[in-house]
């Protein structure tokens, strides 16, 4: 398990990015909710974390694809691949996440550092 | 509408074969394209594919088996467009296709200097990249003619790759045309910080060498030494195809706010379309991707209910461009005379966002290393003034 933040830091409706490898971004929603997936967007090099969160789905800054937190799909191109989900996990105030044990979906050109 | 051909088999061109079928069209769907390829993505290019970091089968636009139903004729350009009963169209191979209705979707050819000699290059396709790419890789002096943004990527992969690089431009600021001369010079300073060169209100007399260039001569008499140039002024339309066609013809193929032409049946879209933009109060030929992903489905839905929909309002042009590991952005159109302020960052940095008005309405805004923030402020552009 992984901290990300106090969960008083994160706000509803802001993005953190943690610098794990590969970067996950953690998203609070307007409702309440709180959802991790993979920072990279599956497309090219851009970070989801600055991307405009809408309900449970956040907008590619770059290209516009959007990704449902809560199950990686991506609804349209240019993104033609799922972002990796992860859990989350609030104890003690403090935000966690528990990477997955999937392979991630990295846009070309952009590698993790054990790869 | 029983049969729909799409001349154009891009970004665009496949944008609205998916639109088309995501609309419900079930009928007859081809897909005409000059270029041999299957539709590849054409931003990488002067990007990651010329620095080696992406490959052809990373271009790819189609899912793996996403599969459109339409029946493709690659490889074979379209000659012209005639009207009776149907709409036919005329291949270069001597066949034709017949369709109830068209889209038009040819895209644009880079600008030439003209002249043959070797080391020359113009950058828009597969070919272009790799062929640029060959030559870099063996040459010591890149001289880049048009600071626009195509030039200013390979600029930048050339200066990664160690070679000496000058940027030679006619006007006096680089990158006017699209973000203002005020702007143009600041993202100037960006490639100065990284050593190229940069020659603005220099027009170019011609190119030297025999057989190969050796050279760029400027119309002040100066004369730059140059393995290898790269032609980065501007691409034109590709609509001779549409001569006598009844298919009204400005700075390409003029449209409606719904990408409807002049004929009936006929829309067209991408970077040989120019949509009336009512923000502008203008026809707008834009030659940037999301352009040419997005509007496709407003012309899918003016095609398919036969110009009965009402079109979607516009989204404001977009474009990006990296250069030295920063990320440009850039949405709206922005004319001579509109106010220019930074409201985030400062230019000494070279990370800002910078906001345009016009009669106090945001119509643009420029985000340099800037993404989180160019996000939320791209969304007011054309917002009435004091919306908020």
């Amino acid at each position: 398990m992984i901290p990300a933040c106090p969960l008083a830091a994160l706000p509803r409706g802001e993005a953190l990015r943690i610098e794990t490898d590969p970067p996950i971004a953690v998203f609070h929603t307007e409702d309440g909710e709180l959802y991790a997936v993979d920072d990279t967007c599956t497309h090219q090099d851009a970070s989801l974390a600055d991307g405009w969160l809408e309900g449970c789905e956040v907008e590619c800054p770059l290209h516009a694809s959007r990704f449902d937190l809560r199950t990686g799909r991506v609804d349209a191109p240019p993104a033609k691949l799922p972002v990796r989900t992860h859990q989350v996990v609030v104890q003690d105030e403090t935000v966690y996440v528990v990477p997955s044990d999937l392979p991630p979906n990295l846009p070309p050109g952009v590698r993790t550092g054990s790869a | 509408m029983k049969s729909v051909a799409i001349v154009g088999a891009s970004l665009a061109g496949l944008s609205a074969a998916r639109a088309l079928r995501a609309q419900g069209f079930g009928g007859r769907l081809t897909i005409v394209g000059a270029e041999p390829h299957r539709p590849y993505d054409r931003p990488p290019l002067s990007k990651e594919f010329l620095a080696g970091q992406m490959t052809t089968t990373d271009l790819a636009l189609e899912g793996d088996g996403e599969d459109l139903g339409a029946e493709w004729r690659l490889g074979v350009a379209a000659t012209g467009l005639e009207r009776g009963r149907s709409l036919r169209i005329a291949l270069a191979d001597g066949s034709a296709v017949e369709a109830d209705g068209v889209v038009i979707a040819t895209g644009a050819v880079a600008r030439t200097l003209g002249g043959d000699l070797a080391g020359v290059h113009t950058l828009r396709t597969i070919e272009d990249a790799a062929a640029l790419r060959a030559d870099l890789g063996a040459a010591r002096r890149l001289v880049v003619i048009g600071a626009g943004f195509v030039g200013a990527e390979v600029a930048c992969v050339a200066r990664t790759l160690g070679l000496d690089v000058t940027i030679v431009e006619a006007a006096p600021a680089p990158f006017a045309r699209a973000l203002g001369p005020e702007m143009g010079t600041a993202l100037a300073a960006l490639h100065e910080d990284h050593g190229v060169r940069l020659i603005c209100g220099a027009a170019v007399r011609g190119l030297t060498g025999e057989g190969r260039v050796d050279g760029v001569l400027l119309d002040d008499g100066r004369r730059l030494d140059a393995d290898v140039v790269l032609v980065g002024i501007g691409a034109r339309p590709v609509v001779e195809w549409l001569d006598g066609s009844g298919v009204l013809l400005g700075d390409g193929v003029v449209c409606d706010a719904g990408g409807a032409t002049s004929v009936p049946g006929v829309v067209a879209v991408g970077d040989c379309a120019a949509w009336f933009d009512p923000a502008l109060g203008a026809h707008l030929r834009v030659e940037h991707w999301t352009g040419a992903a997005r509007r496709p489905a407003t012309a899918a839905q003016t095609l398919l209910s036969g110009g009965a929909a009402v079109p979607d309002t516009l989204a404001p042009p977009y474009l990006w461009s990296d250069q030295y590991g920063m990320r440009v952005q850039f949405a709206g159109h922005t004319l001579p005379g509109d106010e220019v302020s930074v409201e985030e960052g400062d230019l000494a940095s070279r990370r800002f966002l910078a906001v345009y008005r016009r009669e106090g309405r945001m119509v643009a805004v420029l985000g340099v290393d800037q993404p989180r923030s160019f996000t939320r402020w791209r969304r007011r552009v054309n917002e009435p003034a004091g919306a908020r």
